[in-house]
């Protein structure tokens, strides 16, 4: 799929059956790959295989399928090391998705190391999902959620960050690219300022992985998170990357099967990394999935896919934002992914409706960052995310259903 | 396929355009907050009731054509009715948008409200059309916290 010119967008887009469907009487348009990806056919095969072939609980018999099932299992787990170039693959822990992997470091790492009157830093564009585990943590303990605000255009202000740092920072947990505005932030110089003052780093990159090449030891994040959903893989499977020593001196998340050593009623020794933290019957075809989705990525190179998406970027934004009474919220110069907009007068939600009648999908809300709403002022934007299939010519169907929301609202 | 025409009926884009019984009246004896966390909806209703019967209400509140046109139609539907009529409408129009009554809306007593049937097309746009009513519920019962569609 990648040849001397790098990309052919067709060959691509017949690897994912449901660009073939319909919507509303019209091709599908596909502009909400923020939310979840498409799947190509590799990945749906992969899951029927296992189940079909492979289907066999892990770690426990000694029976061929359930040695076939490990080795999918672990095999999964060595591409996302190599793809994220951790150092070890015990460092790659198989979570449900990016929330879950947050919520397992603040419980764990962050009830362990986080006390009174200690600060734990955001961003003004995170997601919920990088909110709402650090402030319960933060109310359970006493300590305070810092947070590094941004400017106009969606950039975060490095000297407010500067001034946020201090030994009582703990945590620092940052989205690499943000859902709602595209951003794409500084986060190895954050994270280097970080460590200097002693705080741990957790990179949030549930929408950078799909995007763009993630090296965890050139960032240097402590904590990496992201879902296997976004990144042309299945729902329910996602990955936390942790640095081995921070890992291993972190208690359990969960209890159960599969994390432990040996068990009596007097006392449990816990497994070895990465079991420790997947207790219970894993989502072991959602590994297969993801397994293939890795493959796929890197046979048509995650280089080619950033190229190719920045292409669509700046056309889109260069279309939707020339037609008069569209505002473009979020301009930074470092951006992926994602254009979000509000149309003069007509609210997101009807200018959603308005496109999905003529088969165009893309997400009207607050896109569960209600902080960066709040910031520019909206009670919602409408936002174009894309992914490897989309082409200049659905920006230009995009293009024109806005056009239509004007002649329905006009 | 939906005909966009269904939902955005012209006597809704009126609705919208100008907005019926915008503002809350200052000598209200009834009022509530409603809220969609789904999509950031806003509406504050506020009543007078005289003499059991609504003899002022109003609302205001920012979000999208469907429930600021539903808000508009709602004042328009209860405004001088008695607080049981009044319920009672509000209950044909709960049942017209969720439980569907066929091509029977003109029977229900809901005025120019019965144009948001076509609403039923668009599952994800009910909780829009209905929180302005839901709020007027409320605020006729005066119920302390606001609510919300979920």
């Amino acid at each position: 799929m990648s040849g001397p010119h790098g990309f052919d967008i067709n060959a691509i887009r017949k690897q994912f059956p449901i660009l073939d469907v319909e919507v509303n009487g019209h091709p599908l348009v596909y502009l909400d790959s923020a939310a979840t990806s498409q799947k190509p056919q590799v990945v749906i095969d992969a899951i029927d295989d296992y189940y079909a072939r492979s289907n066999s609980n892990v770690h426990r018999g000694v029976h061929t399928l359930s040695q076939q099932a490990t080795d999918i299992y672990e095999v999964t787990r060595e591409k996302t090391r190599a793809m994220i170039n951790a150092a070890d693959s015990r460092e790659i822990i198989y979570v449900r998705g990016t929330t879950e992997a947050i919520n397992l470091v603040a419980s764990t790492y962050g009830r362990q190391n986080v006390g009174e009157g200690d600060d734990v830093i955001v961003s003004a564009m995170e997601h919920h999902s990088n909110i709402v585990p650090w402030q319960i943590l933060c109310e359970e303990k006493g300590a305070n959620l810092k947070v590094v605000p941004m400017d106009e255009n969606g950039d975060l202000i490095m000297e407010e960050y500067d001034r946020l740092l201090s030994d009582r920072t703990k945590i620092v947990a940052i989205v690499h690219l943000s859902n709602a505005l595209g951003t794409i932030n500084p986060v190895k110089e954050m994270f280097q300022k970080a460590h200097v003052v002693g705080a741990v780093t957790l990179l949030d990159g549930a929408q950078s992985a799909p995007h763009m090449a993630i090296d965890v030891r050139d960032i240097d994040c402590d904590f990496l998170a992201f879902s296997g959903h976004k990144l042309y893989g299945p729902t329910g499977i996602g990955i936390l990357y942790g640095k081995y020593d921070i890992l291993s001196q972190m208690p359990p998340y969960q209890a159960g099967g599969e994390m432990i050593a040996s068990v009596t009623f007097e006392k449990t020794i816990y497994a070895e990394l990465p079991a420790k933290f997947e207790a219970g019957t894993p989502h072991i075809a959602g590994t297969a999935g993801l397994g293939a989705a890795i493959d796929f990525v890197n046979e048509v190179g995650i280089e080619n896919i950033a190229a190719h998406e920045q292409s669509l970027l700046q056309y889109g934004a260069e279309r939707i934002g020339s037609i008069n009474g569209v505002k473009m919220i979020g301009t930074s110069e470092h951006r992926s992914g994602v254009i979000s907009f509000v149309v003069d007068g007509v609210h997101p939600h009807d200018v959603g409706t308005v496109l999905d009648s003529q088969g165009i999908a893309i997400r009207a809300g607050h896109h569960c960052a209600q902080p960066v709403m709040a910031h520019f002022g909206v009670p919602a934007t409408v936002r174009a995310s894309f992914g490897m299939y989309n082409t200049t010519d659905e920006i230009d169907r995009l293009y024109d259903g806005v056009q239509q929301v004007f002649e329905v609202f006009g | 396929v939906n005909d966009l025409s269904d939902l955005y009926q012209e006597i809704i884009m009126d609705h919208r355009r100008n907005p019926r019984n915008e503002g809350l009246p200052k000598d209200h004896t009834h009022t509530a907050d409603g809220f969609n966390p789904f999509c950031g909806d806003k509406v504050s209703v506020a009543v007078k009731i005289e003499d059991g019967s609504i003899a002022d209400v109003g609302f205001k509140g920012e979000g999208c054509a469907i429930s600021m046109a539903s808000a508009s139609l709602m004042t328009e539907t209860v405004s001088g009715k008695s607080v049981d009529d009044a319920t009672a409408s509000f209950e044909a129009f709960r049942t017209l948008l969720t439980d569907g009554v066929g091509d029977n809306s003109e029977d229900l007593d809901i005025g120019d409200a019965g144009a948001l049937a076509g609403v039923r097309a668009y599952p994800t746009r009910i909780k829009c059309a209905i929180l302005s009513w839901h709020t007027f519920k409320s605020a006729l019962d005066n119920e302390a916290a606001p609510v919300t569609t979920e």
